[in-house]
Formats: structure tokens, sequence, C-alpha cells
């Protein structure tokens, strides 16, 4: 068996306010082989931002993490120091890019000091922004300069400019058109078929279609679905997930009906119960994610897993 | 007449020309789809009929009446017949109110009632499924998404005649975007609001908006040229 890139086990995030805490990561398990492009769903604050972040170190103070995640075999990056380790060898493009960038430094100068600091070339760069369709010519423009779309691409140019063998982009198509779209995930497949691993974050369910291998799909908190790519989008497990399918514009254009729950307050049992319309007596207790789907009574038949 | 205008506008940063001689009109009661390539002047645009940005030519008119000036010389009555969500909701909020303040803004600025401006604020933020508990948080501990959502009902605050969406649902994912885009259609039935929405997304478009338009990308040769499809 090959070591995986990245093993997750028994992940736990919490964040401690003054009169409440809120579950934003719960017990996540999973793992990503080299060569691997693995696309994350799910509602709007479930809890994908802060699995990139916990993953790359970048949490707030008030924010307690448990559980394992381990790279490439020998990193530890939940008790590690990530000296070396985070962009080097994983590599983050941030859901925010405008505020993620450095406001007083030009495009040209973030992505040459990157460069530099990863021991390579600063001639390179007109070439990694070329790469990610950013036209060099538009790299001496400041980052208030830059429109919400560039500001996006010029982030995925610093993110992969270390090549790092594990990159997690966090919804890097949104405020593209579509050509740049295309453009950037066949960037992303690519380096997969090189050998790297790509997270894929994204709320665009037809780019996690054309690309990822695999799709993890996370309500409140939790994994609720991983199937291969090609099994989600045919047969969903999960209600969420049949929900979530059916709410595409060009399906049915519903939206799952009810409110997402506050992570503040998750029940004990299936926190999707209260939106769901196979629910009985049997989902007040928490489903395990033994087969495709963490559910009392998914949609398809359950295999025993693997 | 009742629609949100823009007249022959044209827009540069420096020596380059975003739009060149626009002109497109949002009617009341119709939702208007605008797409075009990515750094093509769409977001200029918005800020354009916002009346936040200052054209370098051509002008804004709004039921019928010429506006001239941007910002803080635009009459304040203007100003809040329209509501703006802008691309980026990290640089549209202030990181230090919560959100229900962020919500409450419009309304504060209008000089509603403490109270009134509480009940406002929770039907706002039920409306776009934005929980109790998110409300007392500042914007660094809610998802983006949550944000963006924030700034949606901050947008409809004062039920504004006009409504300009650049990718307002860009970060949501498929069900809560097809949540905001019925809540939008429903406002607009009862209020008979015009919305524009900034979309790539040409399903969305095509479900959603009653006509597209295509803002095609500048280059010397070529007008700007906005085609109804
Ligand atoms: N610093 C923080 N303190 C407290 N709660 C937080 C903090 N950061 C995030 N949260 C909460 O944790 C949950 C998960 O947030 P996260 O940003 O991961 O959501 P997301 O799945 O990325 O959503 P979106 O699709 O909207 O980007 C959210 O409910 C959010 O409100
Ligand atoms: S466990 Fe029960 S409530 Fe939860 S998704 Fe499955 S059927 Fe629905
Ligand atoms: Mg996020």
């Amino acid at each position: 068996m090959t070591t995986p890139r990245l093993s997750v086990d028994g992940l736990t995030v919490r964040f401690r306010l003054r009169t409440a805490v809120v579950h934003a990561v719960t017990d996540l398990s999973l793992t990503v082989q080299p060569g691997e492009l693995l696309a994350v769903v799910g509602e709007s604050g479930c809890g994908k931002s802060v699995l990139a972040h916990t993953l790359l170190g970048l949490l707030p103070r008030n924010a307690t993490v448990s559980g394992r995640a381990v790279l490439d075999e020998d990193t530890s990056l939940l008790t590690g120091r990530l000296t070396g380790v985070r962009g080097r060898r994983v590599g983050l493009v941030p859901q925010s890019p405008a505020t993620a960038l450095n406001p007083v430094r030009t495009g040209r100068r973030l992505l040459e000091e990157t460069l530099r600091a990863h021991g390579r070339p600063r001639t390179d760069a007109d070439r990694v922004a070329a790469d990610v369709g950013f036209d060099p010519i538009d790299l001496d423009r400041y980052p208030h300069e830059l429109s919400g779309g560039m500001a996006q691409r010029l982030c995925t140019a610093l993110a992969l400019a270390p090549e790092p063998p594990l990159l997690i982009a966090d919804e890097p198509t949104t405020g593209l058109d579509r050509p740049l779209v295309d453009h950037t995930l066949d960037l992303l497949r690519r380096r997969c078929d090189a050998g790297n691993t790509v997270i894929l974050i994204t709320h665009d369910l037809t780019a996690a279609q054309r690309v990822a291998d695999r799709v993890a799909v996370m309500y409140a908190s939790r994994i609720v679905e991983d199937q291969p790519t090609n099994a989600l989008f045919a047969t969903p497990a999960h209600p969420y997930t049949a929900g979530l399918l059916d709410a595409l514009p060009d399906r049915g254009f519903r939206a799952v009906p009810g409110h997402p729950p506050m992570l503040t307050a998750l029940p004990a049992g299936c926190a999707f119960a209260p939106r769901c319309t196979r629910a009985n007596d049997a989902c007040a207790t928490m489903p395990n994610l033994s087969g495709p789907a963490r559910c009392h009574h998914p949609l398809i038949e359950q295999e025993v897993a693997a | 007449m009742s629609e949100l205008a823009a007249h022959g506008v044209s827009v540069a940063y420096g020596r380059q020309r975003v739009l060149d001689q626009l002109s497109l009109h949002i009617g009341a009661g119709e939702t208007v789809g605008l797409r075009g390539a990515s750094g093509g002047g769409k977001s200029t645009l918005v800020r354009v009929l916002a009346l936040v940005q200052a054209a370098d030519a051509g002008h804004v008119s709004l039921d019928g009446v010429r506006i001239t000036g941007a910002r803080h010389h635009v009459p304040a009555a203007a100003r809040t017949r329209i509501g703006v969500l802008f691309q980026s909701p990290r640089g549209a909020t202030d990181p230090r109110l919560r959100l229900d303040d962020i919500v409450a803004e419009p309304l504060r600025a209008t000089g509603y009632p403490d109270a009134a401006v509480r009940e406002r604020v929770s039907e706002l933020a039920d409306l776009v499924g934005l929980t109790p508990d998110l409300l007392i948080r500042r914007p660094h501990a809610i998802s983006d998404g949550q944000l963006q959502r924030a700034c949606l009902a901050r947008a409809l605050a004062h039920r504004p005649g006009y409504l300009l969406c650049d990718e307002a649902t860009a970060m949501l994912d498929a069900s809560t975007q097809a949540h905001v885009a019925r809540v939008l259609t429903d406002y607009q039935l009862e209020s008979g609001a015009g919305i524009l929405v900034v979309s790539h997304d040409q399903p969305l478009l095509t479900r959603w908006a009653d006509r597209v338009i295509d803002l095609q990308p500048q280059t010397h040769e070529h007008r700007h040229a906005a085609t109804s499809v």
C-alpha cells in the first residue's frame, strides 16, 4: 500500500466564545493519496474553511484542536512546528483573496518574494503568473488595482509558486468566468496527475464533477458522505447530498427546506434530522460513517466499508 | 419612468479603458443578468450604478431623474433607493462591528427607532438563514458565506427599489444560493424592485434572470457592446 499524502483522524475543532462553544469540525477523518484530487463541498458555514485553516496551523487563539493529521508519514501537522511546512509542503489558496494580499506590495513583489523564499529564481514570476491565467503585464499592479477574479488568480499563483505536494484551494474559482474556471481546474488536475495532491473546497458542484476523483460532503461540522465523484452525482447516499444536488439551477433549483443548524447547539443525534424527510426515532442517535454516508436510512444500500 | 439606468458611461483607470460608452437599464420589477469576462468592468459598472463611483463620461438616471456626481454629492434619498452587494464581503464590512450592527447600519443611518431596528434585524437574519448565535459575533468569527448573507440582509434593510448584486451568491453552496434567489424573487414580487445579478454562472442566470446582458471585453478596436441574449 502506498503512503497516503494526508491522513486525518478524529479531527475536532472548537471555538470558545464568551457565551458559547462553536463546534466547527467534529471527529473528521479522511485520507488523500498522492495524485488524488478530493473535493470538499457542503452548506455555507459547515466547517470547510476551518478544516483548511487547521491543516495549515492558521487558527485563531480561541480555537482548540484535537485529533491527528499526518502529512507524508513524517510530519504531524497538528503538533509539529509548521516552519518549513506551511507554504512549502502544504499550500493554501484562501477563500477571500482581496484581504489575503499585502496591500502595499505589487503582485510582482509578492510573487518574487515567495519564489525566492522557496529557492526558485525570481525570473519564474511571469511563468507562474501565466500558468494560472494571470497576465504578467498586470503583475505590476497593487492588490487594490486588481478585480476580484484577478486577485483570486494571484493568490493561486502565490500558493503554487513553492510547488507544494499538498495544495488546499478554498473556493479558488469564485469570481472567475467560465474559461478561467476551467483553466484553473485543469491546472489543479494536472498537478494531481503529476503526483501531487489537491483538496478543492468548492460550492461549485460542476467544478467538483469535472476534476475531482472523490467528493466529501460536510454538514454541520462532520463529513456525512464520501464517495467517488461519479457515484456521488449518480447515486447520492445521504439525504443532504441529494438535497444539495437538487438545488442546482439546472436541476430543481430548490433549497433544502429549513435552516442550517446552530453549531453552538448541535443535537446528540443526526444534525440533519429537522430537515430530513426520512428521519425517525433512530436518528436521535449519531449515525456512523460506515458506508458512503453517515445516515441511518441512506438512499442507497450501504456496502460494508472496505 | 421607473428604472435605474446608465447612459453612455465611460470609465478608465489610467490608460486602461474598462467601460466605453455603456448604456443599460434595469426596470422596476425586472431581474437583469450581467455577465462578462473576468476583469471586464462588471464591478466598476455596479459601483457607478450604485452612485459610489463617478463615471468619466456619461451619467446615471434614477426613475427618470439624472444624477450628477457620486459619493457624498448624491442626494441621500437617491442613495437609499439603491441597495448594493459588493463582490467581497470581507472588504465591505467593518471588522469591529457585530453582525447585528452591520445589518442595522442603513436603518440607524435613516433614524429608525431602536426597538424597530432590533425587530427588523432579526427578521432579515431569519430571511437569509443566519441563526441568532451568529448575530452577536464579529466578521472574523463567521464564515465568508455567512458574512455574504449578512451583507444581503443589510442591502435589503431599507427596502431598496433597486438591488445590485455583484456575485452575491458566488460564495454560497447550491442550496443556499437557491434560497437566496427565492428570497430576492419574493422581495421583488412584493416590492416591485428591479434587480441586477452579476454572475458567471450561466445556469443560474438562465434560471433566475428575465434577460441577460453580455459585457464584451474592452479592446482598442471595439466599442463596448451590451448585447441582450
Ligand atoms: N474564529 C471563530 N470563532 C468562532 N466561530 C468561528 C470562527 N471561525 C469560524 N467560525 C464558525 O465556524 C463554522 C465553520 O466556519 P467555516 O468558515 O469553516 O465555514 P465554511 O464551511 O467555510 O463556510 P462558507 O461556505 O460560508 O465559506 C461557522 O459556523 C463559523 O461561524
Ligand atoms: S440519519 Fe436520519 S435524519 Fe439523519 S440524514 Fe439519515 S435519515 Fe435523515
Ligand atoms: Mg469557507
